[in-house]
């Protein structure tokens, strides 16, 4: 096992720089994943690390050596892709055993290696079979065997629950971690899903249009987002934006949403953003938990306000609202006996003590 | 009485109602609709292959002047004469040859035009396939000139390294040759765009895992490449040996069957006796044979590509 280190990694294609210098260090054991939209590059850094990438600029570390030139083979990784890339006319136990086999394991070992990795993955019954006569969640868990066996420093997975549906996801997901706390190898995870990075990451990279957003675990993510791309791609539904400017009103720091609504800020955030300009376009952002039925005897920093619902979605343990506040639309979580419904009038309540102000320009959380 | 005396008009209707029903029932079954809709091929291949095979059977049993039925009399004669058994043996290593060659070759070029950067793919495509799409009897013609014992291009090339000159169509072993040469040249092309729709094919995630796994260059052939393209290599070379066995104007223009009936193929041989010769009935004998070794031939190579199935 060993840790990955990235140190200004650049990659382009011709003109188009995919990865624009990027910095990362993953320690031992742990587990990164790599998130963000589509094109933004975290395949492509993925890739540079299992050399199935050259790197333009840069370097890359393995256990403290540069692998720039390592080809794959060498590098001591395995790697599982979307697809699975399974080999269709070799059965289970030979697509696990095949890089065991090509450099030359004693066969006793293989075969041993294999059967454990088998019995972690709960595929004992299936080792004889070919691809064809698998599920997607066994051939993905064929996938993870392949990798297992080889016991090497790093495992890199390539979106791997892509293929699978909403239910199975969830299950293979929790097999990732459960193998992961197992076998304890440096793990490297590209997805698209925030949630699949929230749940099984101990750090997470977002990345977007080829840079690195923000590294944090994913509470810190969550809660603490750097960028306005950051706050609105963690969380589901995303983090509410509404344009804003502060103003004093008698001593007290308020933020002016809309001619008629205002809210107070919170003595904490009141000191916070006293020093930031009046004129500044900015944007509150708050997340749709933070946005509620008003209660009364509600705590310091919850302000109430009315609003017309556009839409309800009743999702059984709480009801989705949308509203529309100065053109944004607008996403509260309320309980479902709030009696909210479309088209109707409510009392909502926001909390402030977890609200965001962020520069309307830059997009910079302040 | 009157209801009895309308009963024969009502039953005929009430019969053809039922008639209609079950035309219609019939219509309605895959089955019965599928094989309306085969039926001009069907009687298509009935008259161009099933009619003359038969006939070729009947020819066969024929005397020479076609007058008389002799049963295996002419296959009998076949076996008796040294010729044939040239030609048999001439037939096997001319098509096991030049299929052989026309796959390695066909599977290197497909690799070469496979790695070319996508931009320039359809320009090397486009020159490889030559040789395929000029028509064999004028390419052949060419090929003639090139080794023409008082003209040819090879030998005057050859000289200035001191070899030849050759006797490319005079010697029997380079007469060979020379045949195989030329139908390799001719349908390498048809392998290679075969093969290198099947390269396509093969998901390129299963390269690198096979690079991650620890495959070299030759294992990643070995073990991901050749796999995969099996039932393509399968099929290519049963129809490559098919329609090498029964190759004709290569033959026939270069070499004639000569020297001394030294690069017969049944095609040619057929055509000298058969046409040539005059004996239609030993004509049509001669190629006949050829079913049984292609029938052979067709079920080991078709045997593995059922048991497989579509893998991917």
């Amino acid at each position: 096992m060993a840790d990955v280190s990235l140190r200004k990694v650049v990659k382009r294609y011709d003109e188009v720089e995919a990865v624009r210098g990027i910095d990362l260090d993953i320690a031992d054991h742990e587990f990164v994943v790599l998130v963000g939209p589509s094109g933004c590059g975290k395949s492509t850094t993925l890739r540079m690390i299992a050399g199935l990438e050259d790197i333009s600029d840069g370097d890359i570390m393995i256990g403290g050596d540069v692998v720039n030139d390592v080809p794959p083979k060498d590098r001591d990784i395995a790697m599982v892709f979307q697809n699975y890339a399974l080999y269709p006319h070799m059965t289970v136990a030979e697509n696990m055993s095949f890089g065991l086999r090509l450099k030359n394991y004693p066969k006793a070992e293989i075969k041993s290696r294999v059967t454990e990795a088998a019995r972690m993955l709960d595929i004992t019954d299936l080792i004889d079979r070919k691809p064809k006569q698998l599920s997607g969640g066994q051939r993905q868990r064929v996938a993870m065997g392949r990798a297992i066996v080889r016991n090497p420093k790093v495992f890199l997975f390539d979106e791997p629950l892509s293929n699978l549906d909403a239910k199975l996801r969830v299950q293979m997901r929790i097999e990732i971690k459960k193998v992961h706390q197992k076998v304890r190898t440096t793990t490297v995870y590209v997805t698209h899903d925030q949630v699949e990075a929230m749940t099984l990451a101990d750090r997470v990279v977002v990345m977007n249009h080829g840079r690195i957003e923000q590294i944090g675990t994913p509470n810190e993510l969550y809660h603490k987002p750097a960028t306005r791309f950051v706050a609105s791609f963690i969380g589901s539904p995303a983090m509410n934006f509404v344009p804003c400017r502060l103003e004093d009103v008698g001593g007290k720091l308020n933020v002016r949403l809309t001619d008629r609504l205002a809210f107070a800020l919170p003595p904490a955030r009141a000191a916070r953003y006293q020093s930031l300009s009046r004129t500044d376009r900015l944007l509150l952002g708050i997340r749709p938990e933070h946005v509620m039925e008003a209660r009364p005897h509600a705590g310091p920093g919850v302000e109430p306000f009315d609003a017309v619902l556009d839409v309800t979605e009743p999702m059984g343990m709480e009801t989705l609202v949308y509203f529309t506040l100065e053109g944004s639309q607008v996403c509260g979580r309320v309980s479902p006996n709030a009696g909210a419904q479309d088209g109707s009038p409510l009392r909502l309540a926001v909390d402030l003590n977890n609200m965001h102000l962020l520069n309307e320009v830059t997009g910079a959380v302040l | 009485m009157v209801d009895v005396a309308f009963q024969p008009n009502r039953t005929a209707a009430a019969q053809s109602g039922r008639r209609r029903v079950g035309l219609r029932n019939a219509l309605r079954r895959k089955s019965m609709s599928a094989f309306l809709m085969t039926l001009p091929l069907i009687l298509l291949i009935a008259i161009l292959v099933i009619y003359p095979a038969i006939y070729s059977l009947h020819l066969a049993t024929l005397n020479k002047a076609m007058t008389k039925f002799v049963g295996f009399g002419n296959f009998e004669f076949l076996f008796k004469r040294e010729t044939f058994w040239l030609v048999v043996k001439q037939s096997c290593i001319f098509a096991i040859s030049a299929v052989v060659f026309k796959a390695l070759i066909g599977f290197i070029v497909a690799h070469f035009v496979h790695n070319v950067p996508a931009n320039k793919q359809r320009k090397w495509r486009g020159m490889l396939l030559v040789p395929w799409v000029i028509p064999p009897a004028m390419s052949t013609l060419a090929w003639l000139w090139l080794f023409d014992p008082s003209y040819s291009a090879f030998n005057y090339t050859l000289s200035f390294f001191g070899i030849g000159p050759i006797p490319w169509t005079g010697d029997a072993m380079w007469a060979r040759f020379s045949v195989i040469l030329v139908n390799v040249w001719y349908g390498a092309p048809f392998f290679m765009i075969m093969y290198l729709a099947a390269l396509k094919s093969v998901p390129e995630q299963l390269y690198e895992a096979a690079a991650i796994d620890g495959a070299n260059w030759w294992q990643r052939i070995w073990y991901v490449t050749l796999p995969m393209m099996r039932n393509i290599i399968a099929i290519t070379t049963l129809f490559s040996l098919i329609v090498t066995f029964a190759n004709f104007d290569i033959v026939r223009i270069l070499t004639a069957g000569g020297p001394l009936d030294h690069t017969h193929i049944f095609a040619t041989w057929a055509f000298r006796v058969g046409i040539e010769g005059s004996d239609i009935p030993l004509g049509a004998s001669v190629s006949l044979f050829m079913v049984p070794i292609l029938a052979v031939a067709a079920i080991f190579i078709l045997r593995d590509i059922t048991k497989r199935g579509n893998e991917s």
